[in-house]
């Protein structure tokens, strides 16, 4: 089996252990139709290679990625919708095999992230810049107003 | 000579303790000979440090196998570069490269830090000395290189193949040059805390530092991305992968800390975020190690079952982190807060900046951290790949990246947005010409594509804006405006390159997503294959001998328009036999800015080989915009006022000039 290792840092993956790399999709497994092999490349790059890290199937080279592949293929083949596909495959092996999270209570806090903490610091930004605006605009005293004349129209 | 290196290892240790203790005792008590100690403890700390790497390196270069490490990583046959670098090509000796930059860059603060202030400089160094003291001891304790075998083996057992390239020998210190240089701003933030204030020179000196460190990373994530493109075999150049997300996550966090460095430098505002930020970026380079280090990424159960690396590192993240977020919470009402800005101002845009830039490196955490959480807490398995960050972390980006060219042509204070609209009118012009160009006659079907390219040249036309309206480009004179334009602070230049690079690199990721195009299919020798207005001719399979490996090399010929070969690309199977392990060497050809791509998969019993290629236009940008960026800030760096001593070099410039200015 050869896990897919990390791309920006391969040396801090050594404890992990992996091995080299390869071909993914090989000529062989490759529907003699464009559009629905189009639809397969498509679909398996949203299929996670359950034994490597964090890896597409589309990407993999290990042997479970490529009887998925076949599989993803087969059930184009007969027909199936790519939701289909999708829940076929999410019945079988869990939904560890999406590499994109569904939108579920369980991983709203997942997809909540992002909006929540740019909806808050939004808000707070816009209080705190409205609170110094206040503070900004107060007026100049007299005594403060009638030095800043004289600097002004010194020349 | 590995005995002295681990000796060397554990004076280091002691004195990293000394280090901590007895500057932070002088800053408290106000006495002078106790904080003086910090500085000489702090070089001689790092000079044991280094000798402690020299022996490990040269027990690596001379193949002494009686070291378990050496034995584990090398073998007798290898190239001397990559014995030398095999170094740190493992756990170990990585982890000793780690403390080896912290402790360079301490030294660095007792070298250079005479103009600041006694007790600022003490708590500083006793910071610095504290994440030494901790690592020094997780070395010796979990991960120590210089355990010896007996009897000792007569072989070793040969380098991960996938590591033995040039890559190695860059990318890991680059990126722990980046990593690491961060633990000067956070020592530096904490020493503010501990001191209840925040004055002039913490500002001065913790900028130069962020752009050091934030120029390393950006240097090592880009030499990183390289790497794996050609190494990797299958010409993907990011991949959202945990152990890239640890080094963007710094990166991210590190240009928020960059930019708001810039607010408390010029207008002292901010102070309290910045000092936030700071120790924010540096516990993310903690994070990432203990991510990477810890095994937790490949299973939450393969940490559990070899534990004691993983948990050391996670009780040094609980102290640091914990610690100092403590301590901000402590202590961070006593810092006065700064100048005051209108929201449409300079001042204003780097705050939006930071808090696209803050979502973004949140993102990126949870979705690195969710699927560990979750299986922890309920035993759930779920991933989190590529389309969640595609999905998220990509409009995040959208408005930060519209609003880059903004920024620095807006007043500092109160600035005039209609004006620097007018300003940009030329270079959104260029960028709108530029949408309808890929629309219209490169590809009609992608959205993304058009406006992607557009974005790009959007950055690069507005980075290029900044320039000519500071240079005054169409208000005065060419003579004038040249003269202008030499004479602009260097650290405009420097915002200026950094823009455009990250205008490149947004232009080459785009354009190699979306009109690359790819093919796999088998070959026979003689065949020719088409692809892209490209011509190639496999020319055969060629066995080689290297020094620890043989090959089948696949050569290739570029076909020219008169049919004849105008060059050669070539990719090889390797097969290392002491590891027993096969890597692909891609072949790849660059063609202007952008590249061919190949790849060579199994030989079947005809004697036809499966050969997967890619035509991968712009694709260089993506990394030479990372080199821009790297030259933008080391431009930054060479910015008058941020030279060491600069205070007393100005004053003898100024008086020299004055003759010439004055009437």
């Amino acid at each position: 089996m050869k896990a897919r290792f990390s791309a920006a840092l391969l040396v801090l993956m050594l404890a992990l252990g992996f091995a080299g790399s390869a071909l993914a999709v090989k000529p062989d497994e490759m529907l003699a139709d464009p559009a629905l092999e189009a639809r397969a490349r498509a679909l398996s790059e949203g299929l996670r290679c359950m034994v490597c890290q964090n890896q597409s199937i589309d990407e993999s080279d290990a042997d479970l990625a490529r009887d998925l592949r076949i599989l993803v293929r087969q059930r184009l083949v007969a027909g199936d919708t790519d939701q289909q596909v999708m829940d076929y495959l999410v019945s079988r092996y869990g939904e560890f095999v999406l590499l994109k999270p569904r939108f579920d209570l369980r991983n709203a806090l997942l997809w909540g992230t992002p909006v929540l903490l740019l909806l808050v610091g939004g808000v707070f930004i816009l209080l705190t810049a409205r609170s110094r605006r206040t503070l900004a605009t107060k007026t100049l005293s007299a005594d403060e107003q009638a030095a800043l004349d004289a600097i002004l129209h010194r020349d | 000579m590995v005995e002295t290196g681990h000796f060397a290892l554990v004076l280091a240790f002691a004195l990293s303790l000394v280090q901590t203790i007895v500057p932070l005792f002088g800053a408290r008590l106000n006495n002078q000979r106790l904080m003086a100690v910090g500085g000489p403890v702090a070089v001689t700390g790092f000079a044991l440090t280094a000798l402690s790497f020299f022996a490990l390196a040269s027990a690596y270069a001379n193949s002494d196998f009686s070291v378990a490490s050496v034995w584990e990583n090398s073998h007798s046959l290898q190239p001397m570069i990559y014995k030398v670098t095999g170094t740190w090509g493992n756990h170990e000796g990585s982890m000793l490269l780690w403390v080896l930059i912290l402790t360079f860059f301490g030294a660095l603060v007792a070298a250079f830090g005479s103009n600041l202030p006694a007790t600022l400089r003490a708590n500083v160094l006793a910071v610095q000395g504290a994440i030494g003291a901790a690592f020094f001891l997780f070395i010796l304790a979990t991960s120590n290189p210089f355990i010896r075998l007996n009897p000792a083996p007569i072989e070793g057992r040969d380098l991960n193949p996938v590591l033995q390239d040039l890559g190695l020998a860059i990318h890991p210190p680059l990126l722990y040059l980046g990593y690491v240089g961060f633990s000067i701003c956070f020592s530096f933030s904490i020493a503010a805390l501990i001191e209840g204030r925040i004055d002039a020179s913490w500002a001065r000196w913790v900028r130069p530092w962020t752009l050091v460190a934030w120029m390393f990373l950006t240097g090592g994530i880009a030499m990183g991305s390289y790497w794996a493109y050609y190494e990797l075999g299958w010409g993907g150049f990011w991949f959202w992968d945990p152990v890239e997300n640890a080094s963007f996550m710094p990166w991210l966090a590190g240009t928020a800390l960059l930019h708001s460095a810039i607010v408390m430098e010029k207008r002292s505002a901010l102070k309290i975020w910045t000092l936030l930020l700071a120790i924010l970026t540096f516990s993310l380079s903690l994070l990432g190690t203990f991510l990477v280090r810890s095994g937790v990424l490949t299973s939450v159960h393969a940490f559990a079952t070899d534990p004691a690396r993983g948990v050391f590192i996670l009780c040094i993240l609980t102290l640091f982190i914990g610690g100092s977020l403590a301590l901000f919470a402590l202590r961070a009402s006593r810092l006065t807060a700064g100048g005051l800005f209108h929201p449409i101002s300079r001042e204003g845009a780097l705050v939006l900046n930071n808090l696209f830039l803050t979502t973004a490196t949140a993102t990126v955490l949870v979705g690195t951290l969710y699927p560990l959480a979750l299986e922890a807490l309920t035993g759930d398995k779920i991933s989190v790949g590529a389309p969640f960050f595609d999905l998220t972390f990509g409009p995040l980006m959208l408005p930060l990246l519209v609003l880059v060219p903004f920024g620095p042509l807006l007043a500092w204070k109160r600035g005039d947005i209609i004006a620097a609209s007018q300003r940009l009118m030329a270079a959104f012009a260029t960028a709108l010409a530029a949408m309808l160009v890929t629309g219209l006659f490169i590809d009609g079907t992608s959205v993304f594509a058009a406006l992607g390219i557009g974005l790009a040249v959007w950055l690069i036309a507005g980075a290029l804006t900044d320039l000519a309206v500071k240079s005054g480009v169409g208000s005065v004179a060419p003579a004038v405006m040249l003269r202008r334009f030499a004479g602009l602070p260097r650290s405009v230049f420097g915002t200026a390159l950094a823009h455009l690079g990250l205008g490149l690199t947004l232009l080459g990721i785009v354009a190699t997503l979306s009109f690359g195009t790819e093919k796999i299919l088998t070959m026979r020798a003689g065949e020719t294959v088409e692809l892209s207005g490209h011509t190639l001719r496999f020319v055969g399979l060629y066995p080689a001998q290297g020094p620890n490996y043989s090959e089948d090399r696949g050569r290739f010929e570029l076909i020219g328009v008169s049919g004849s070969a105008v060059g050669e690309i070539s990719s090889a199977k390797r097969f290392y036999p002491v590891r027993q392990t096969t890597t692909t060497e891609s072949g790849i050809k660059t063609l202007g800015l952008s590249q061919l791509y190949i790849s060579l998969g199994d030989e079947a019993k005809d004697g036809s080989v499966v050969v997967r290629l890619w035509w991968k236009p712009l694709v260089t940008l993506i990394w030479g915009g990372g080199l821009v960026m790297m030259a933008g800030a080391a431009m930054s760096l060479m910015d008058r006022r941020l030279r060491v001593g600069a205070p007393s070099r100005r004053r003898k410039q100024a008086g020299a000039e004055a003759p010439a200015v004055l009437p």
